[in-house]
């Protein structure tokens, strides 16, 4: 009988790109699924398109620097992207906006850096912030989820035909959006509450909904040690923790806590777009300050920026110091003593 | 962007003391100092000096150029007046006679045209007078003009000033027509009535593409040209060898 002779560590992972990418992608289903539910055709739409484009791109990309294809394909890192540039974008987008967009995302942001693994940037979040820094009307246009769904005809005429829609008829301010504007005017926020409908009842809050459900993905992802609890634990938690200072400070002008975890892309982030397992720190020290920062920005950024949502450009400036953040946080070895990190 | 500047001037520094202790110079031929003005060691691509102003005006084509022109004229009058006077001017003096020489030009010129054209004049704004801190200027008084006789000086000062507005209008052409569909648009601040009608569309119905007009959109077309530029080279030196 042989022995295999293998070195150590004898631990054989079978994780690979590939394996990874398709758990992120069932993560991702049970919230795209009620998005779906509330947005109508165009989520779809905007998915398919993405993917479709970017696997193009890719290709084309891989192509012009002379790299092998399918494998770079397979791996469905392409598609994971696509897929969450996707859900960040209001439904019924006409298909040029998302070309652009996942073209800053595949090209500009993945591919001119090196392909996967060497992208300082989160794809998706690069494209996203190209498309609301660009086109900031449309990118504001979520459908009223209250109205009738838009069956799929005519999403597909509105998405890939010249007539622009009756955008007023048909769409709303997100409650970020809305609660942010009033606010400003000097409403008082429990006033806001009950008079918006979004958040007068839990079972119109569509954001509530998708953020559940994103979240029981993100849980899948945490069971399958997909992603680790650091950054998810850490961005929610500091995101909470400054809402809720504020929100004891003076209850009538900032929103509450509560507010802050459910709307937008929160959960979405915090599970799926702060993990990019590229561009987030990699160390266990790392993680935790590279999410609290996430979070802490996302809220300043919310509060008193003017952008909708803040997710992408939060990540985009803690991507930019994740170099700096892992360089500190070195795990020490074991064995080693506590002063001895300089002297390596 | 002046905050790179005193690296600049103390890079230059340490070149000059190393060529004195060598051998005297041999006077550059003037085909090459155009040929490196305008493209081998061009201000805007490969020395990336005086990055803010050609970052932050070039938002169309007209501003590029009103600041190109500027430059052009600053940079061959301040190379003129230094090289006249190099060989009275002490070493130990020189960079705040520099200053001294190159911001009266540039107030000359913020003079004038606040006189000729108050229009671009008040779009341009704050960025004629930073002509002085533009490292480009000081650059090539301390490398060039101070070392080299008038001819050469004034000639080198007008091709690195001609190379750098090229750059400027190619980065305003590319912006405006990604940012806004449009090509000269603004003509007649420039060029007075005659021009009312220069600008062009080049799409119907164009809704703009605001990145483009917008500060990111200014490092991403220049990285672009950048690495155009490169691509170029490669291929040159790959047809040489």
């Amino acid at each position: 009988m042989k022995f295999k002779n293998k070195t150590s560590p004898f631990y054989n992972s079978t994780s690979n790109v590939n394996g990874i990418m398709l758990q992120v992608l069932y993560a991702l289903m049970p919230g795209t699924v009620v998005m779906c539910l509330f947005f109508g055709w165009g989520i779809l739409f905007n998915i398919v398109l993405a993917i479709i484009f970017a696997l193009a791109l890719e290709a084309v990309a891989l192509k012009l620097r002379k790299r092998p294809i399918m494998p770079f394909l397979n791996d469905l890192s392409a598609v994971t992207a696509a897929w969450l540039f996707a859900l960040t974008l209001p439904p019924l987008m006409p298909w040029w906006i998302v070309f652009i967009g996942i073209f800053f995302a595949i090209i500009v942001a993945k591919q001119l850096y090196g392909g996967i693994g060497y992208n300082p940037f989160n794809p998706a979040m690069v494209g996203y912030a190209v498309l609301i820094v660009s086109f900031p009307f449309e990118m504001s246009q979520w459908i009223n989820p209250n109205n009738p769904l838009l069956s799929f005809t005519e999403s597909f005429t509105l998405i890939f035909s010249e007539a622009t829609p009756e955008w007023d008829a048909i769409t709303m301010a997100t409650p970020l959006d809305e609660v942010k504007t009033e606010l400003r005017a000097g409403t008082d926020y429990s006033t806001i509450v009950t008079q918006s409908p979004y958040l007068k009842s839990a079972s119109n809050n569509t954001w509530l909904w998708s953020s559940l459900a994103f979240a029981l993905g993100g849980a899948w992802l945490l069971y399958k040690k997909i992603i680790h609890w650091q950054i998810p634990a850490a961005l929610l938690g500091s995101l909470f923790l400054i809402s809720s200072v504020f929100y004891l400070f003076s209850p009538a002008s900032f929103a509450s806590p509560l507010f802050h975890l459910i709307s937008g892309a929160s959960i979405l982030g915090a599970f799926f777009i702060a993990t990019d397992p590229v561009s987030a720190s990699t160390t266990p020290m790392g993680k935790i300050i590279y999410g609290g920062a996430i979070g802490l920005l996302i809220y300043i950024i919310r509060t008193w920026g003017n952008y909708p949502d803040a997710i992408a450009f939060s990540v985009l400036i803690m991507n930019m110091a994740v170099p700096l953040i892992d360089y500190y946080t070195q795990p020490r070895v074991y064995g080693q003593s506590k002063n001895n990190k300089d002297k390596q | 962007m002046s905050a790179t500047s005193p690296d600049q001037i103390a890079s230059d520094i340490d070149d000059i003391f190393d060529e004195e202790n060598s051998i005297p110079k041999r006077q550059l031929s003037y085909g090459k100092i155009t040929s490196d003005a305008l493209w081998t060691n061009n201000a805007g691509l490969v020395q990336l000096l005086g990055l803010c102003p050609l970052l932050a005006v070039t938002g169309n084509v007209i501003n590029g150029l009103g600041l190109g022109i500027a430059t052009i004229i600053t940079l061959t009058c301040s190379n003129l007046i230094i090289a006249f006077t190099r060989n009275w001017i002490r070493k130990e003096i020189r960079i705040p006679y520099y200053v001294l020489v190159i911001a009266s030009i540039v107030t000359i010129i913020d003079l004038s045209m606040n006189a000729i054209t108050p229009e671009l004049h008040s779009v341009l704004g704050i960025f004629i007078p930073l002509i002085v801190t533009n490292c480009l200027i000081i650059g090539r008084a301390e490398a060039f003009a101070s070392k080299n006789d008038i001819p050469r000086a004034v000639l080198d000062g007008f091709m690195m000033g001609l190379g750098f507005a090229l750059v400027l209008i190619a980065l305003g052409a590319i912006r405006e027509i990604l940012g806004s569909g449009t090509l000269l648009s603004g003509a007649s601040i420039m060029f007075g009535s005659i021009a009312e009608n220069w600008t062009i569309s080049l799409f119907e119905n164009y809704q703009g593409f605001l990145l483009a007009i917008l500060p990111p959109g200014a490092f991403l077309v220049m990285g672009l040209l950048i690495a155009f530029k490169n691509i170029v080279d490669k291929r040159i030196k790959a047809k040489s060898v």
